[in-house]
């Protein structure tokens, strides 16, 4: 019985295996020398790991008397989480290299963090799911601190870690009311449970507690405050790294909790969700105006992008699901892209992440600055931008689902939100020549800001199939 | 070959628009004059070895859609035969006449291009105009009926610097919206009912749509009436009939060949064609074409009214065209196609011709249209002169009473008032007679103030007049032979011979009908035997020939039986005005002076159009601008732009600071900031959702 279940999560077992032995090596074989190596060789291995997910095709499998599923849904999320782990590893590793931040805990502590993601995606029980958080969660508070030597950094890190705790209580508190009331914390016990009647008052709570304490994890209005100070603060590599895997995760843990244990009270929990939605999109796009910084700027940009996702959540069917995880994956990637011309932003060998340093870049690198405009404008959802398809299908979904005034106030928000996105293209053409920005860039940063913003071009032809992918996704979690 | 006729007018557009900048202005002209006439080659040859019997050439596959099926296809018939030649000769001529009257303008100054421009945009008008006569259903005309409009917008503002022309450019294509959004509606309606735009579906079921009666706007309608209505406003607009004819006039503001062309042989006689082409539809409404000729007669007379008293030549030309879509307007009304369609070509002749000589006129006088600063041309210009006297002979119709034998007008005039006549419409008969005599007290006005009496202009202009060019005299020359001859030869086919004029537009009658049945057995026998009975002419089924007289239309039977008083009638009426034009202008040309001043309210009645643009511009325009002006200032103005920069500028950077402030970086702000937001979701969803 023990093999079947260590074989149906083998992935995680052979990353965990990776981890420890990872640690060794690095501990006992020659410390921060090595930091490289293990980079390329964690990379190597998530990549890896997401062929070998897309190549099984095992259907729906439970290991562990149900507390772990592996389905099409945790696959693609898992596939996701993978590969954008990769890539925010070797594109920041030259960051991390010439700031002398090249411990070789990173890798290893990025392993775990994602394993902590992957058990999140395939939680079917309350207890499966608080390990993978905070497994996760552990992990991110260590590398938000990871520059120890400026103040920023480690305050980026207790803040993080603080109200983390605080979500991880608010959390527990909704898993402990849910247990009082279901009887379970199974995902499927709580789904029986629920059937019979209007939802006990205390499930109810339970269910609002636990989406709070999720809704922190995604950075959601109102339990977002964390993400401006901690993305501002944490060493720009390991800002790429949250603004990406970690939502997606996140993200599917929600959809998950929702469908799986809460799937009979889409109206219930619906309503919350499509508040959350409303306010993140409005306030990110809003508060996103007044920044300076672009780190910060795309804090409120990932707040108002979760919102959308939300939104097809807030669906509640079969195609919300399929248009949050379409969205989820452009979201990844153009964030990637633009993470990877954050990390090359530099002034005389010294990183800036001030808007104003964008002034005029397309005369000094008139390549960069039209990526960097692609991505822009995918963000903000122009079309023929692979950005506008993800907010279409969201919004379509919650036009289906009778949320037509939740995408009308999407579409404002969206509105709103594609000012600050223009600003910074107007910066780059338009703008005055100021100190301006070297024009170098490392060839992995190159490559991935290129290959993400050529994606959001060649994307419109079909959208690399990711369209068909997140509908069998979604197929087998909504029922 | 129908193709070729009706596609080389397109290529030289293109060639001529688009090409003249790499072959010279010269080349490009001479491309799109040359095929044009290889064009009209070609409708003569279509036109003289055309059998009547109707043909479908289909081009391509065009609208599938639902229950719309249709395709391109050119419908070859006696009508289009006939608008084919009309259209594409004059047009080659007027091409022709154009290489003289645009050689100098005075409009563009030198070293600027124009001449091309003008070539491209007469061949357009040709090709959209030719689209519109071959059309085989009603989609593909109205693409041909917009496309002339366009041509037509193009053309009369032609000279853009102009302010006037530009408005009148403005002016036709509103009017002709007006008129279109008639057409359009009358299209829908037909669909609506019969599921079809193609012609042949649609003339299947006149019959049928005359007992359908049909729900719009507040009452129930006659459905063949209400379409017969709709499709006439169209025809209105863009034949200048009364209540729309008041951008005709105006459009003299494009060169003179462009009027000849446009605005007097072709264009403005899509509407007559229209009506003449759904003849099986107005055959069964009998108030449409009771409104038609009642419409048609008061256009003929209120037109002619104004003709009296105007000075600019070219004026004086525009309302008596306007004038006479009247007469053909009636000749359809009442039934007899054929008439109206004898008369559009008659008059597309000598129009046509007295338009290119008023231009040769102007031209020799400088640009100057004012009539009443000729006098005394006749001796300067003889040729021109000549040319001109034969279309006032033609328009005024003088020909042998009681004959055959005469100018194009007398024939074809006559054979619509004698229509009218039988038609059985007393107003619509006086109407016209009276226009008649009106037609021809200001045609001569025309031609005495120019040609004859003594010079009264600016000295130097006229000791200059000359003559002009070859290519300005020989269009003049062939559209002479047309004035004078057309009414002669084809007075047969189209009114005078019963028999020919039924071959000659392929109607099927009884005889042949019988023939036919009885060639292919015995089935359908008792078809042809219970028809016997009914009129000669009784066509066989709507849509066969290329127009349609009903079972009991016998008008044009009746037209050639009537009093011969009503025979001679126009005739009188002609001398009547010949002679009191001769009164007033030769013999006591001080006459009409007094006569003004002593009647002046009715001369400035006429003068001023019936003030029909002073009526339109206080009820329709003025309200129109306020409407707008308030929409812009207000509505766009302060309304929306002041809401979306008020929110844009106002409240967004507002919350932005707000949101700013908030994120304070403190931490227990934040944390208290995740509270209140618990605290807000449970109200919520204690309120609102699932708790009970």
């Amino acid at each position: 019985m023990i093999t079947a279940d260590i074989a149906t999560a083998l992935p995680e077992v052979v990353l965990a295996g990776f981890a420890i032995a990872g640690l060794m090596y690095g501990a006992f074989g020659g410390q921060d020398r090595v930091a490289g190596r293990l980079l390329w060789a964690t990379a190597g291995l998530f990549v890896a790991l997401a062929v070998w997910l897309g190549l099984i095709d095992s259907g729906r499998q439970i290991a562990f008397g149900g507390m772990y599923i592996d389905d099409a849904f945790a696959r693609f999320a898992k596939i996701t989480i993978l590969l954008s782990a990769a890539a925010v590893l070797v594109m920041g590793q030259p960051y991390l290299q010439r700031r002398d931040l090249m411990r070789f805990e990173y890798p290893v502590l990025i392993t775990l963090s994602v394993i902590g993601m992957m058990m999140m995606v395939s939680a079917g029980d309350l207890m499966a799911l608080y390990m993978g958080l905070e497994l996760q969660s552990l992990a991110l508070y260590v590398i938000a601190a990871l520059r120890r030597d400026s103040a920023k950094s480690t305050e980026a890190g207790l803040k993080y870690f603080v109200l983390g705790a605080l979500s991880s209580g608010i959390l527990l508190y909704g898993a402990s009311l849910t247990y009082g009331f279901a009887g379970t914390t199974l995902f499927s016990g709580i789904l029986a449970g629920v059937t019979e009647g209007p939802m006990p008052l205390g499930l109810l709570f339970g269910l609002v507690f636990l989406i709070a304490g999720l809704a922190f994890k995604v950075s959601a209005v109102p339990f977002h405050m964390w993400t401006p100070d901690v993305y501002e603060g944490s060493p720009t590599p390991v800002t790429a790294f949250f603004a990406t895997a970690p939502k997606v995760a996140a993200m599917a843990l929600l959809a998950r909790l929702v469908h799986d244990a809460f799937g009979h009270a889409a109206g219930d929990w619906g309503q919350v969700i499509g508040l959350l939605a409303v306010a993140s999109m409005f306030v990110g796009a809003i508060a996103a105006i007044g920044q300076r910084d672009i780190k910060r700027l795309m804090a409120y940009s990932s707040i108002a992008h979760m919102g959308f996702a939300l939104l097809g959540l807030a669906a509640g069917t079969e195609a919300g699901v399929q248009a949050m995880l379409i969205y989820m994956a452009i979201y990844v990637t153009m964030n990637i892209g633009t993470f990877a011309f954050i990390l090359s932003m530099e002034r005389d060998g010294r990183p800036v992440s001030d808007i104003a340093a964008l002034n005029g870049l397309a005369k000094i690198d008139p390549m960069r600055a039209l990526a960097l405009l692609v991505l822009m404008f995918s963000l903000a959802g122009v079309p023929p931008m692979v950005g506008f398809f993800g907010k279409f299908y969201v919004l379509q979904a919650a036009v289906d689902a009778g949320l037509t005034w939740l995408a009308l106030a999407g579409v404002v928000a969206s509105v709103i939100g594609a000012f600050y996105y223009l600003r910074i293209v107007y910066f780059l053409y338009f703008g005055e020549e100021g100190a301006g920005l070297d024009a170098t860039m490392p060839a992995v940063q190159w490559g991935f800001l290129m290959a993400s913003a050529v994606a959001m071009l060649v994307g419109v032809v079909n959208l690399f199939g990711i369209e068909t992918l997140a509908a069998v996704a979604a197929q087998t979690l909504v029922h | 070959m129908e193709s070729i006729i009706l596609f080389a007018p397109l290529v030289g557009a293109l060639i001529c628009g688009f090409g003249w900048r790499m072959m010279g202005e010269q080349a490009g002209q001479v491309i799109a004059t040359a095929l044009l006439f290889f064009s009209a080659l070609l409708s003569w040859v279509v036109f003289l070895g055309f059998d009547g019997e109707t043909r479908q050439i289909e081009l391509l596959r065009w609208i599938q859609s639902g229950s719309l099926d249709t395709f391109w296809a050119i419908r070859l018939d006696r009508l289009t035969a006939t608008m084919m030649i009309v259209i594409t000769s004059v047009s080659a001529l007027v091409h022709l006449y154009s290489f003289g009257y645009m050689a100098h303008d005075e409009n563009w100054k030198s070293g600027e291009h124009y001449k091309a421009r003008f070539f491209a945009y007469l061949s357009f008008f040709t090709f959209a105009m030719l689209m519109l006569v071959t059309a085989d259903n009603l989609v593909q005309m109205f693409f041909g009926w917009e496309g002339v409009g366009v041509a037509s917008y193009l053309l009369i503002g032609f000279y853009y610097r102009k302010s006037s022309a530009n408005a009148a450019a403005i002016k036709a294509f509103v009017v002709n919206r007006v008129g279109d959004f008639g057409f359009a509606l009358g299209i829908c309606a037909l669909f609506f009912l019969t599921d079809s735009i193609n012609f042949d579906v649609i003339f299947a079921n006149g019959a049928q749509l005359s007992e359908t009666s049909v729900r719009f706007l507040w009452a129930d309608w006659n459905a063949a009436n209400m379409i017969g209505v709709l499709l006439f406003i169209g025809a209105m607009g863009k034949s200048a009939q009364l209540i729309l004819h008041t951008w005709l006039p105006d459009a003299m503001e494009g060169p003179t060949p462009v009027s000849a062309l446009i605005h007097a042989a072709t264009m403005v006689t899509a509407g007559v064609f229209l009506v003449c082409r759904m003849s099986p539809i107005f055959e069964f409404a009998p108030a449409a074409t009771a409104f038609i000729v009642v419409l048609g007669a008061t256009t003929a007379f209120f037109a002619a009214t104004v003709g009296l008293v105007q000075n600019d030549i070219k004026r004086v030309i525009a309302y008596s065209t306007c004038s006479q879509l009247g007469y053909m307007f009636v000749a359809a009304g009442s039934g007899v196609y054929s008439v109206a369609m004898f008369h559009l070509l008659t008059h597309a002749f000598f129009k046509a011709m007295l338009f290119l000589g008023a231009g040769a006129v102007i031209h020799a006088m400088h640009h100057e249209q004012d009539m009443r600063n000729y006098g005394g041309l006749r001796h300067k210009i003889p040729l021109t002169f000549w040319a001109m006297m034969i279309g006032t002979l033609a328009i005024t119709g003088v020909g042998i009473p009681l004959t055959h034998i005469g100018f194009a007008g007398f024939l074809s005039k006559d054979a619509v008032i004698e229509s009218a006549f039988a038609g059985g419409s007393m107003y619509a008969f006086w109407m016209l007679v009276i226009a008649a005599a009106m037609t021809s007290f200001y045609s001569w006005r025309l031609m005495f103030l120019t040609f004859f009496g003594t010079p009264r202009g600016d000295k130097h202009t006229h000791d200059h007049a000359h003559d002009a060019p070859m290519t300005m005299l020989i269009p003049l020359g062939a559209l002479a032979l047309g004035a004078v001859f057309s009414g002669m030869v084809w007075y047969n086919s189209f009114f005078g011979d019963h028999a020919r004029v039924m071959q000659f537009f392929g109607i099927e009658t009884v005889a042949e009908m019988g023939a036919d049945v009885a060639g292919h057995g015995a089935t359908e026998a008792g078809h042809g035997t219970t028809d016997q009975a009914t009129a000669e002419h009784a066509a066989a089924k709507p849509g066969v020939g290329a127009i349609y007289m009903g079972v009991d239309n016998h008008v044009l039977e009746d037209a050639h039986h009537v009093p011969t008083w009503v025979k001679v009638s126009p005739f009188v009426a002609m001398l009547g005005g010949l002679i009191l034009s001769w009164v007033f202008y030769i013999a006591r040309p001080d006459l009409p002076g007094r006569l003004a001043a002593q009647q002046r309210p009715l001369y400035l009645f006429l003068l001023n159009k019936w003030y029909f643009d002073e009526i339109y511009d206080a009820i329709f325009v003025r309200p129109a601008m306020a409407l707008g002006r308030f929409f812009w200032k207000k509505g766009d103005g302060v309304v929306i732009d002041g809401t979306l920069n008020g929110v844009a500028m106002g409240v967004i950077p507002w919350l932005t600071r707000l949101a700013g402030r908030a994120q304070s970086g403190y931490l227990f702000h934040y944390a208290f900031a995740m509270v209140l937001g618990m605290a807000l979701l449970i109200t919520w969803m204690t309120l609102g959702g699932g708790a009970e």
